[in-house]
């Protein structure tokens, strides 16, 4: 195993995306992703790759769109207002099924927000990142070293179902270091890719890359096929995390940063002898239903913590329904919520009150 | 029996969509010549544009990619830094060029982007039922200019080429139209310098072809090229606004330096 | 030692976050987990600065230190912020040279080392920071001195090697006071 070296979540994910092979990374600077387009910038020339400073947000989402519609492993990166301005590009390269990998390191919204860590895109990220019909992948690391694990799975998975991926961090895990170890000899599986526009050689018909059908029932068909692709995605890649769930009365969900916070209320309560446990979310679409599932038998009750107003608490209340009872606690504006708050919350349902 | 006359092999053979008159047939056609000329319609990639040039995807033979309003020339950037041995090209109209992708427009240039863009300058947003493009006449009458373009309420037309002409990145700005046949071959040699450059590496290179739309103009195609001769080219002059490859003073009428 | 929770804390400037780093490199070199947290934003230059670190044998979960264990406060508006926050039997660390005021709290173990004051006098000027980094280690001796080492000498780049000394120096100094 190779040794661990202490990275900020965001260089992380810049040396992740490296080592998945992608070579072309365009970007515009905003806080508080900074040091993946710093680290991008200084290590890209250094393996032949393209990175390249675009003049807006709209811009480089476009460009990988342009580089992703060849057949490259194509990134771009960005924080919450950026991301609003990436999601024109976001709905073609869905519409015109080229995968790529789509960085947001959340902050404080809406508008110009703050640069503080923040969760309030989920609704972005997994219901609404454009228009039309359409989902991307979306996946929400917790450590450092998940940031770096997450970048090729999230590639590897945009190309097997051609869906563009989003990773889906925040102020916090971008900017904070913890150890972190690349495997040595990772393999990088690059797919055939019949579909792409490179140049036809002669030798096929020519590709078109297009997200336009001007004829309704074609459009439809086309739509209804991607979502049939969306069902399988569903069946096959929830991926989540349960922490000490099996005999727990009040389950946490929480993805992410906020998800560290609760891993620790949950932990300070055991102490206190109350049955907590964690459902931590790891793919937000597909949402981990099976893993939520998984506890209704058992679990009493529900607690979502987020640092939002509360956006996942609804999907967490499609699962569950009526079952059990879901509460939500939530900061929001780059406030990151402490283990002490979302213990009292846990108290307060366990009728243990302070 | 002898082939007097066929299409290029840089063309499907899907029919264009284009309304009578129209010149955007004789410009795909330009283009396609020189694909064919240049031998490089299997390692060429083109941009598609939304606006009435948006199916250019279906009548250009090579690969297409279909970019949003605007930024053909970021996609194209995308293309070309992924592939830099394919020959890249965006074909584009007024209101995608200069209105809502002026950015990606001049920072391609301003980088020097080394890629091909065709400019289809008709003054009038074609697709959408003619409404005033950023480059609609002074007193143009169109669908949103009822009165006619009011320069003191909806500002004046922009000038492509001799505002791109002012940056480094560009190797190629030239002004062309399509109206009679010394013009149409004078456009030709101007695309075949913008690909020629693009395989020397020489950068961004832009020829505008000023153009007609005799549907959203009201007019008969003759009376179309009457009046593009009359009002667009005094506003719009024919002519090299920059080429790398020699003094760059813009020429008069008939700008190639045939 | 099973969790510790330090929050370093001053000015921009102070080199809080190296010394956090220093910290984190050591933890890592002693096969702890840890977590380095910096406060970002435009308070980078000049303003109010801190850094949360973790240190612990078990995953660790909030990141983020609000109740520590340990608080080195570098300036008075620091010691202000966070002098309630440190949790009881907790360990306050002041820059008296920086910090004109006592810390009110008996139930903390509280040490006052004018650290910016010796850096000066020792001619490492700049490595109060890491004289704090020393007198923390010899209280509680969160990594092994020779890990310590190994953290720093990780900080360091191999092309300003000649800081490895002062900076070795300052852990000295700290540890000595």
């Amino acid at each position: 195993m190779a040794e661990k070296v202490l990275m900020k979540g965001n260089e992380a994910l810049g040396e992740a995306a490296l080592r998945a092979g992608c070579r072309h990374f365009f970007g515009y600077p905003i806080t508080p992703q900074t040091e993946l387009s710093a680290y991008l910038s200084k290590n890209m020339p250094k393996v032949g790759g393209t990175f390249l400073q675009a003049e807006s947000e709209v811009a480089a989402i476009n460009m990988v769109l342009g580089a992703g519609a060849t057949g490259v492993r194509a990134m771009t990166s960005s924080s919450s207002p950026g991301i609003s301005l990436k999601s024109e590009g976001i709905s073609y390269l869905a519409g015109s099924d080229v995968p790529c990998v789509i960085i947001n390191v959340q902050r404080g919204g809406p508008g110009l927000g703050s640069i503080q860590p923040s969760q309030a895109d989920y609704w972005q990220a997994t219901k609404a990142t454009g228009h039309g019909d359409f989902q991307l992948l979306v996946f929400a690391p917790s450590t450092v070293q998940e940031m770096a694990d997450y970048v090729s799975i999230a590639f590897d998975t945009a190309e097997k179902y051609r869906v563009p991926a989003m990773i889906l961090s925040d102020g916090m895990m971008g900017q904070m270091m913890e150890p972190v170890c690349f495997p040595d000899n990772a393999e990088v599986k690059m797919v055939e890719k019949p579909w792409a526009a490179c140049g036809h050689e002669n030798k096929r018909p020519h590709n078109i890359v297009n997200s336009l059908f001007i004829e309704a029932q074609e459009l439809e068909k086309i739509v209804v096929e991607r979502y049939k692709r969306y069902e399988t995605i569903k069946a096959n890649e929830q991926r989540a995390e349960s922490y000490l769930t099996e005999d727990a009365d009040i389950v946490l969900v929480a993805y992410g940063a906020s998800s560290r916070v609760a891993r620790s209320a949950v932990d300070a309560a055991r102490e206190m002898g109350i049955k907590a446990g964690l459902v931590r979310p790891i793919t937000l679409w597909p949402f981990p239903v099976n893993a939520l599932e998984a506890t209704v038998a058992t679990a009493k009750q529900y607690l979502v913590v987020e640092m939002s107003m509360g956006q996942m608490v609804e999907d967490v209340q499609l699962v569950i329904g009526r079952r059990k009872p879901v509460s939500f606690y939530g900061r929001t504006g780059g406030i990151i919520p402490t283990p002490e708050e979302v213990l009292e919350q846990i108290k307060k349902l366990a009728g243990k009150e302070a | 029996m002898a082939v007097v006359f066929e299409k290029p092999h840089a063309l499907t053979d899907a029919p264009f969509h284009y309304c009578p008159g129209c010149t955007h047939g004789i410009v795909h056609r330009l283009v396609a010549e020189v694909l064919d000329e240049l031998g490089v319609e299997g390692n060429a990639v083109g941009v598609a544009s939304v606006g009435c040039s948006v199916f250019s995807y279906n009548y250009f033979n090579c690969d297409m990619v279909q970019a949003p309003h605007g930024r053909a020339q970021a996609v194209a950037t995308g293309i070309k830094r992924a592939k830099p041995q394919d020959v890249v090209f965006t074909y584009q109209g007024d209101g995608d060029l200069a209105a809502i992708g002026t950015c990606e427009t001049v920072h391609a240039a301003t980088r020097g982007e080394n890629i091909t863009v065709i400019f289809i300058n008709n003054a009038i947003y074609g697709m959408t039922g003619g409404q005033m493009a950023p480059t609609s006449l002074p007193g143009q009458i169109t669908q949103t200019t009822p009165y006619g373009r009011d320069v003191a309420q909806a500002g004046y037309p922009i000038r492509m080429c001799e505002m791109l002409s002012t940056l480094d990145g560009v190797a190629l700005a030239q002004r062309c139209t399509v109206d009679n046949v010394k013009h149409v071959n004078e456009t030709k040699k101007a695309i075949k310098k913008a690909f020629q450059n693009q395989l020397d590496g020489k950068g961004y290179s832009i020829v505008e072809v000023v153009s007609t739309c005799p549907t959203n103009w009201g007019l008969s195609p003759a009376d179309a090229i009457k009046w593009m001769q009359d009002n667009m080219l005094p506003y719009y002059p024919l002519g090299v606004y920059k080429d790398t490859a020699k003094s760059c003073a813009p020429t008069a009428e008939g700008g190639a330096e045939a | 030692m099973s969790t510790m929770r330090t929050l370093l804390a001053g000015f921009g400037g102070q080199g809080i976050l190296f010394a956090g780093k220093v910290m984190a490199y050591s933890a890592l070199k002693e096969g702890k987990e840890l977590s380095w947290l910096p406060s970002y934003g435009p308070e980078m230059r000049g303003g109010t600065c801190n850094c949360s670190i973790v240190i612990s044998d078990k995953a660790i979960g909030s990141p983020q230190v609000t109740a520590p264990d340990v608080l080195v406060a570098m300036n008075r508006p620091s010691l202000d912020k966070f002098v309630n926050a440190v949790v009881p039997g907790g360990i306050i660390l002041v820059d008296s040279s920086t910090v004109d005021v006592k810390v009110e709290r008996d139930d903390v173990k509280v040490f006052y080392v004018p650290a910016t004051k010796l850096a000066d006098e020792n001619g490492i000027k700049g490595l109060a920071n890491i004289i704090l980094v020393g007198k923390l280690f010899k209280e509680t001796n969160f990594v092994s001195a020779e890990m310590l080492d190994a953290g720093l000498q990780k900080c360091i780049p191999a092309k300003k090697a000649a800081m490895l000394d002062t900076n070795r120096k300052a852990l000295e100094i700290g540890m000595a006071n």
